[in-house]
């Protein structure tokens, strides 16, 4: 955000920064992958908690994309900001891919993506504590599979029991929204 | 580093290669990631072969994506002209996850082995 002011104050355009920038964004790649690391790290935990894990990774997800789509159609979005919105609940360098691969508007992604995080971190455990989302296991899954890393800071500081199951659900919800998303949009006839 | 940085990039590399063999609307570096993941699990690679590198990557990641996050200079009028519809989605599906994920999960648990709770 600093950023951005810093570049607009001084008039520098966003190509010759986006030179600079490119190098940066470069390791968003690698980053993705090396994801797979503390996946492998949880593999234990996944494996005894199988089904109620997949299923409620599965259910988030698919109606977390549905719920966006419904909702920005209902209030006028168009269709690359819809499909710029679909992947938003999962982290950015994922939800960034997922869009650029559906054709979205990367950037509003990112955008969005941030501010999921943000609300979800403040809102996050008081909205499963309405819902009657009471275990650990069950709400710090669910903050991470709402509001990826950012939401995942809030479990942390909760406990490391929170903050674990919280990952989990990131990089799961990650994985299936990776996987969901391109063809759920071609099927609701978003995207070719 | 560089064996750590090869294997990293290597998965990559595949993940590409299979996008562009398949034409499957994946991202090769999720890809790439669940093939890591397999071949940690299978013992084809070994943690410390990549566990640097990528605790470093995961890290960062924030840092990473800073370029995309400034690109929102390109789309101000977008959002400018769709905030609604932008905030509303927000919210409104951050609240359909958390509750829809928790209480699936509750639930299934609950179903399958009720003598225990979390």
């Amino acid at each position: 955000m600093l950023l951005i002011g810093y570049l607009m104050l001084f008039d520098i355009d966003y190509d010759v920064y986006h030179e600079g920038g490119d190098y940066i964004e470069f390791w968003l790649k690698p980053a993705v992958v090396a994801l797979g690391v503390p996946l492998y790290r949880q593999l234990e935990t996944i494996k005894k908690q199988l089904l109620p894990i997949l299923v409620a990774e599965l259910a988030g997800c698919l109606l977390g994309i549905v719920s966006v789509v419904v909702t920005a159609e209902l209030f006028g979005a168009t269709r690359d900001v819809i499909v710029s919105l679909a992947p938003k609940a999962v982290t950015t360098p994922i939800a960034m891919e997922v869009s650029n691969a559906m054709g979205g508007i990367t950037p509003l992604t990112a955008a969005v993506v941030v501010c999921t995080g943000i609300f979800g971190n403040l809102a996050g455990f008081k909205i499963a504590q309405l819902s009657r989302v009471k275990s650990p296991i069950a709400s710090g899954l669910s903050v991470g599979t709402a509001s990826h890393a950012v939401g995942t800071a809030a479990a942390m500081n909760r406990s490391q029991r929170w903050g674990a199951f919280s990952s989990l659900g990131l990089t799961l919800n990650g994985l299936f929204t990776a996987i969901i998303a391109p063809p759920l949009l071609t099927l609701l006839g978003y995207t070719p | 580093m560089v064996l750590q940085c090869s294997v990293i990039f290597g998965f990559l590399a595949i993940g590409e290669l299979i996008v562009y063999l398949t034409k499957v609307p994946i991202p090769s570096s999720i890809i790439g990631m669940i093939l890591l993941t397999c071949s940690l699990k299978v013992g084809l690679i070994k943690e410390e072969w990549v566990d640097r590198l990528a605790d470093f990557l995961i890290k960062n990641l924030g840092f990473f994506f800073v370029p995309a996050g400034v690109g929102l200079m390109k789309c101000f009028g977008i959002i400018k002209a769709q905030w609604l519809p932008i905030v509303m989605a927000t919210i409104v599906s951050t609240v359909i996850i958390i509750a829809v994920t928790g209480w699936f999960h509750q639930f299934v648990r609950h179903t399958v082995r009720p003598s225990r709770h979390g």
